[in-house]
Formats: structure tokens, C-alpha cells, sequence
């Protein structure tokens, strides 16, 4: 049995940032700075403290660990409560969101200080830490769903955070509206799953699941459900065909950059995926469907992101790109491979984005890469992490990236060697417009922009005399924890330890549909031989990158020039949004503004009210005559009324 | 013995009197008159009518209508001096003020 400590401490995770949100929501307006930094940092950091001492506690042998906090919906004999769970899955999400999530907290103190909001924005980090933790949590979908909805709602706080700017708001929005979308497809799957199988608990509804067999022809319910599943992940996690969001979304602040839109609450898809392997695994075609929407999205998005000129929205369309590489390893039926490379990537990817922050802090808030260049002589620890990141994205060994993307190519080799292939071309481009970014950030001898503004607020910092400067230590702690963690991150999937780990949850053992072929020692050499592939190609687009941007600085606007068009489409992002606002948002705009608001509000309804309104006053007009202020005429009213009363009586012969 | 109708006919000429009187005058005074002499029109059938039937409501009810008659003589005439001190005219024609 569960020994009582670990499972009742488990529902404290979640409650101590909500704890820390609700003191420095309603209390922060008037508070110091350093109370409000201390409470959330107090908050969020005994949230990863029980997390680790869960952690030291946890035995696969009893596990899963489940708590029950309260009841909450009992309707026959459907029930969802406020159900804890804990098994090796969600204690690795557990762990990434509340150690990453913290780290981001430190660094957060120091970049947003200055901001006036800056309760509010401690406020909704950990409000965010909240709803992810309950995600992870959750025992049943229904209260992943409490999550799932909270963390977009924190998004959306946090993406409008400045929601004085125009397009920080309405990015805000579009990412909103977005995510509805796809969750319309998650609420879906629930319904069908509450209908058919009557529950929405992780182990009962699987236990339910598991002696079905694969619905290999056709469209079946688990398909259907599995595809609809697909759907809302594909909006939370930003996959073809809802990515759109995160790039707009890099308009928040970017510690939020990083935490939300890199290391935790898009990949909160991949975990739901992975979470419903049992649907998946007995629903090919949806696999198939995972698979292709996270191979094509790693592709086109990595192609993206070699034209971007803003330093974060290259880490944006890297993100999408990383996610679809999740997305492809859980399509290939290795979710083992995916939580790993969602581990790896909320590394070095929160890494980057933090190094990028740092390196906006430092020039004056500046984002264009452009304006940067040279940098590296000024913040010597942000370039050796955002270096680290780099090394570690491209799949450069021994860093974390390398191993759980070698992971997934070789998992996704085992599928299909389309998906590798794709799969690689991908890792190449990766490693080049990553090379590209760190060599147009802080390679060259010069920095090309201009003097960022003195008036920096922390004065024992500046220089005071106008040059980029490196962060402070509060900002630079957690890069350089980042850092160690992306380089030894990795080392947990030698010799598939990682994936041992999580076996009792993806047990191969209850996966009909995809049986893990049995390696022989062929198999062996091809591995070792793919590994070269990937290493070849990391190792090629850093030397592309170099050429082009180091050695031959002239020789990409003379590239971009003789692509053209093809060119242009790409530094526009395929006119995917425009192609949206064609497609979806003008018809809806239109459609609001001639038939709902002219036609209904203004034609219809109004119009009702307004004519009521005309015709009442114009009877009133003609009869307000009548009051002559003429005592006779009223006399005559009078007498008139009451013979024609009588006559009336007369002639129905009242008695 | 005379009969209802008699009555009746008399009650009802003296109420259509009071009737044209309060339509067709112009003295206040005459019309507070023509009141009253629809009221007595209407006493006179009651009382025809409580001979007639030996009930003696009708009666009661002239009482009460002559009650209010001399309650509403006390308050109109105190109306119509209030009228003429402020106005100076008794003819309804020029009382018109209250109107829209």
C-alpha cells in the first residue's frame, strides 16, 4: 500500500503557488517589491521542494499514488473528483514544471523589477504554476481540463501582459481564441468517452480500454477520439494546423517566453498525448495522424525560422519545430521518447529563451538581431549558456538534445524512414538557424545597434555610459543552472534508463498495435550508424551558418536575393496568417458586422424597440390634445364616455 | 298613487337639465349648480324607487349621496373663492392653464 506521507502530501504542489498568486494578487498592489518577490518565490519553491521530496519518496513499486481532495461531480453513475495522481509520468512533468518553473521565478525577479505591474506579473506565474501542476496532476481528464483551460487563461493574462500595446493584446487574444479551438476538439473526445465508457479516471477508463483491440480499418471510436484529442493537443502544443499563436505570443514578457511558450505549458499536448497512450496505441490511424502533423510541423516551422530577423520569434518557431518532434515520437508509438525530449527541450530551450532575454535586458530592450552582433565580449555568461543551449538544440553530443532527439530519429526510423528523413532534414536546419542566431547575436567584432537607453533603474549594474551590458546575477543563476542541467540532462536516457523508468506507465506489454520490433545486432549498427547521420548533419549546418554568417556576412542577402519569391514567402511565414485571415477571420468579422450587428442588433432587434418606442409617442402626440386645460371639452369627454356606456348597455340589453 | 315612471320621467329631465347645464355653461358657480342638480335627479329615483318597492336602501342612499353633496358643496365653493380671488373671473373658458 501507499505509505500516507507521499499521497496526501501530493495535492500541496499544486496549492502552494495558487496560495502565493491569491497573497500577491490581492495584496501586492501596495506591497514592497521584495515582499512580493519573497512570497512568490517562497511559494513556487516549497511547491519544488515537496516536489523533490515527493521525488526521493517515490517507489515505482507502489506506485501510482493517487489522493482524493474533495468531491466534486457525482451524477449517477458518472464520477469526477478532485483526484491527485502520481505515477512516473506526471512525476517527471512534476518535476520539469516546478524546477524549471522556480528557476524561471529567479530569473523573472531580475528582468521584470523594473515594470510597474510587477505584483501582477509574479502574481500570474504562479496563478500558471497552479493550473500546469493541476494538469500534470490530475487523475481524471476532466480535471487535466481544469488545467489545461487555466494555463491558457494565465497565457493569455501573460502574452496581454503589456496590455497597453496593441499587439501584445490582441496576440493575447488570438492566442485565446486559438487554444479555444482546439480545445473544442479535447472537449469533444470527453464527451465520447463519458458516453462510451461512462468514466473519465485515468485508471478506469484505460482498464476499460485495454482489452479492446486496434482499430486497424477505418474510423472507429477510439480513433475518433484519439484524432479529436489530437486536435486540442495540436492547439495547446501549437502543431499545424493552430500553431499560429505562439509565434504572435512572444509579445509577453519573455521570462513568460520561456516558461510558458517553451519549457512547460505547450508541451502540456505532448503530455496529454502520451497520457492517453492506451486511446492512441489501439488507434493506428490516429498515430498516423500524430505522427504526420508533428513531422510536417517540425519541418515547416524550422524553415520559418531561418528567415526571422526577431531573436525571439526564431525561438519560437524552433519551439513549434521541437514539439512536433514530440509529437513525432509519440506518433511512432515511443511517448517514452517524446517525455524525454519534452524534458531535454524545457532545458535548453528555457535556456535559450532566458539567455535571449538577457540579452534584451542588456541592449535596451532591443529584439531585432540585426541591431545586435559582437555581443559576446559584453555578456561573456549569457553567450557561454545561450552557447551550451545552442550546442545542446542542435543535437551536438554529449549535450541533452542529442540524446533524446537521436532518440526520437531513431524511434521514428523504426516507423517509417520517411519520418527520419524529414526528421533529419529538420535537425539541420535546426542546427543552422540556431548557429545563425548566436553567430548574428554575438559573433562579429562590432555591435550594430544602438546605445541601449541609460535610464535602466538598476544602478549597480549600468555602466553608465550606454554599452550592452550583462545581466545581473539574479538572472544569470538560473541560466547557468539551466545550463548544467542541458548538458547532463541527457545522460538519464543512457541506456534507455529514462525509458525503463517510465515502462510501468507505457508498459509495451498492453501495446497491441505497435509491438516493439525485436533489435538484433543489424539493428545495432544501423543505430550507431543513424547517430552518425544526425551528428553529420548538426555538424553541417553549423558549418553552413558559419560560412554564411561569420566568414561570408555579404553572401545571405545575395542568397535571399536569388530565391526571390520563395524567399519572401518564407521570411513572411508562408502567409499562413494572412491566408487565416482570409479564411476564418474575415468571414467572421464580416459576417458579425453585416448580419449579427446590422442585421440582427441594428435591423431586428433595435428596430424593435425603436419603432415600439416611434409609435407609442406618436399615438401619445395626437392624444396628449385632448388635455385642453378646457373644463367643458373634459366635460364633454365626460358626458360623452358615459352615453356611449349607456348606449352600449342598451343595445346588449343589460339589465 | 302616481306612478314609478312619473318619477323616473322627472329624474331624468332634471339629470339631462343638469347634464346641458354643465355642458353648455360658462359660470362656474352654475355648473357647481348643474351638479348638484344631476345629484337631485339622481335622488329623486331612488327614493321613487325605495316607495316602490318598500325597501329602504334607497332611502339610505340619498342620505348618503346628500352626505357627500354638502361635502363637496363645502370644498367646490371654497374652490371657486380661491378661483376668483387669483383670477378674477368665474368663467371656466379663461381657467384653462392646466393643460399641455
Amino acid at each position: 500500500m501507499t505509505p500516507p506521507t507521499l499521497s496526501t502530501l501530493l495535492w500541496t504542489v499544486p496549492v502552494l503557488p495558487l496560495a502565493g498568486a491569491a497573497i500577491n494578487g490581492f495584496f501586492g498592489r501596495k506591497a514592497s517589491k521584495n515582499a512580493i518577490s519573497a512570497v512568490s518565490l517562497v511559494f513556487c519553491g516549497a511547491a519544488f521542494a515537496m516536489a523533490l521530496l515527493i521525488a526521493a519518496n517515490f517507489s515505482s513499486a507502489s506506485a501510482p499514488y493517487s489522493f482524493r481532495l474533495a468531491h466534486w461531480i457525482r451524477a449517477g453513475a458518472f464520477s469526477a473528483d478532485f483526484d491527485f495522481y502520481l505515477d512516473q509520468l506526471s512525476l517527471v512533468m512534476m518535476l520539469v514544471v516546478t524546477g524549471v518553473g522556480f528557476l524561471i521565478h529567479v530569473y523573472s525577479v531580475g528582468y521584470m523589477w523594473d515594470d510597474d505591474g510587477y505584483y501582477r506579473f509574479m502574481s500570474y506565474l504562479n496563478l500558471f504554476m497552479f493550473f500546469m501542476l493541476t494538469l500534470v496532476l490530475a487523475k481524471n481528464y476532466l480535471m487535466m481540463f481544469i488545467g489545461w483551460e487555466g494555463v491558457g487563461l494565465a497565457s493569455y493574462l501573460l502574452i496581454g501582459y503589456w496590455f497597453l500595446k496593441d499587439s501584445a493584446s490582441s496576440a493575447g487574444k488570438k492566442a485565446f481564441i486559438v487554444n479555444r479551438s482546439g480545445d473544442f476538439g479535447f472537449l469533444i473526445a470527453l464527451f465520447l468517452m463519458i458516453k462510451h465508457f461512462g468514466s473519465l479516471d485515468f485508471p478506469t477508463l484505460f482498464a476499460k480500454i485495454q482489452p479492446m483491440s486496434a482499430e486497424t480499418a477505418g474510423v472507429g471510436l477510439l480513433t475518433s477520439i484519439g484524432i479529436l484529442l489530437m486536435v486540442g493537443a495540436a492547439g495547446k502544443s501549437a502543431q499545424i494546423p493552430l500553431y499560429v499563436w505562439l509565434p504572435d505570443a512572444m509579445e509577453g514578457p519573455t521570462p513568460v517566453s520561456a516558461l510558458i511558450h517553451a519549457a512547460t505549458m505547450v508541451t502540456a499536448g505532448v503530455y496529454m498525448v502520451a497520457r492517453s497512450h492506451a486511446i492512441f496505441e489501439r488507434a493506428p490511424t490516429a498515430l498516423t495522424v500524430v505522427a504526420i502533423i508533428g513531422v510536417l510541423t517540425a519541418l515547416f516551422s524550422a524553415t520559418i525560422g531561418i528567415a526571422q530577423t526577431d531573436i525571439k520569434k526564431v525561438l519560437a518557431y524552433s519551439t513549434v519545430s521541437q514539439l512536433g518532434y514530440m509529437f513525432l515520437a509519440c506518433g511512432a508509438g515511443a511517448f517514452a521518447a517524446g517525455i524525454f525530449h519534452l524534458m531535454t527541450h524545457a532545458f535548453f530551450k528555457g535556456l535559450l529563451f532566458l539567455a535571449a532575454g538577457s540579452v534584451i535586458h542588456g541592449i535596451g530592450g532591443e529584439q531585432d538581431m540585426r541591431k545586435m552582433g559582437g555581443l559576446r565580449s559584453y555578456m561573456p555568461w549569457t553567450f557561454m549558456t545561450m552557447g551550451i543551449a545552442t550546442l545542446a538544440i542542435a543535437g551536438i553530443p554529449p549535450l541533452a538534445g542529442f540524446w533524446s532527439k537521436d532518440e526520437i530519429l531513431w524511434k521514428a526510423f523504426n516507423a517509417s524512414w520517411v519520418y527520419w528523413l524529414i526528421g533529419v532534414i529538420t535537425a539541420f536546419i535546426t542546427s543552422f538557424y540556431m548557429f545563425r542566431l548566436m553567430y548574428m547575436t554575438f559573433g562579429g567584432s562590432e555591435y550594430r545597434g544602438a546605445p541601449p537607453p541609460n535610464a535602466h533603474g538598476h544602478t549597480s549594474h549600468d555602466h553608465g555610459h550606454g554599452e550592452p551590458h550583462e545581466s545581473p546575477w539574479v538572472m544569470l543563476g538560473p541560466l547557468v543552472v539551466l545550463a548544467i542541467l542541458s548538458v547532463i540532462g541527457g545522460f538519464v536516457g543512457l541506456g534507455n534508463h529514462f525509458e525503463h523508468f517510465l515502462d510501468p506507465v507505457f508498459n509495451p506489454a498492453t501495446a497491441p498495435a505497435l509491438q516493439e520490433p525485436v533489435r538484433e545486432a543489424g539493428d545495432k549498427v544501423l543505430e550507431v550508424a543513424l547517430m552518425g547521420v544526425s551528428i553529420a548533419v548538426a555538424l553541417l549546418g553549423w558549418i553552413f551558418a558559419h560560412l554564411l554568417y561569420s566568414s561570408r556576412p555579404q553572401l545571405p542577402a545575395r542568397i535571399a536575393q536569388s530565391l526571390g519569391r520563395f524567399y519572401q514567402a518564407v521570411a513572411n511565414k508562408y502567409y499562413v496568417d494572412e491566408l487565416y485571415a482570409i479564411l476564418f477571420v474575415k468571414p467572421v468579422v464580416e459576417g458579425s458586422t453585416v448580419i449579427l450587428w446590422q442585421g440582427m442588433d441594428q435591423g431586428v432587434i433595435d428596430a424593435t424597440v425603436d419603432n415600439a418606442a416611434d409609435a407609442a409617442r406618436h399615438v401619445s402626440d395626437n392624444v396628449r390634445h385632448m388635455q385642453s386645460g378646457n373644463l367643458r371639452s373634459y366635460a364633454g369627454w365626460i358626458a360623452a364616455g358615459g352615453a356611449l356606456v349607456i348606449a352600449y348597455m342598451i343595445w346588449m340589453g343589460v339589465r | 298613487m302616481v306612478p314609478l315612471s312619473y318619477y323616473l320621467l322627472l329624474s331624468g329631465i332634471l339629470f339631462v337639465c343638469g347634464v346641458l347645464g354643465f355642458l353648455i355653461k360658462r359660470n362656474i358657480i352654475t355648473i357647481f349648480m348643474s351638479i348638484e342638480l344631476m345629484l337631485n335627479g339622481v335622488n329623486l329615483s331612488f327614493v321613487a324607487f325605495a316607495a316602490h318597492w318598500h325597501a329602504l336602501s334607497g332611502q339610505v342612499f340619498v342620505f348618503f349621496v346628500m352626505v357627500v353633496a354638502a361635502a363637496e358643496a363645502a370644498v367646490g365653493l371654497a374652490i371657486i373663492i380661491a378661483v376668483y380671488r387669483t383670477r378674477e373671473t368665474l368663467n371656466v373658458d379663461q381657467v384653462n392653464l392646466l393643460k399641455l
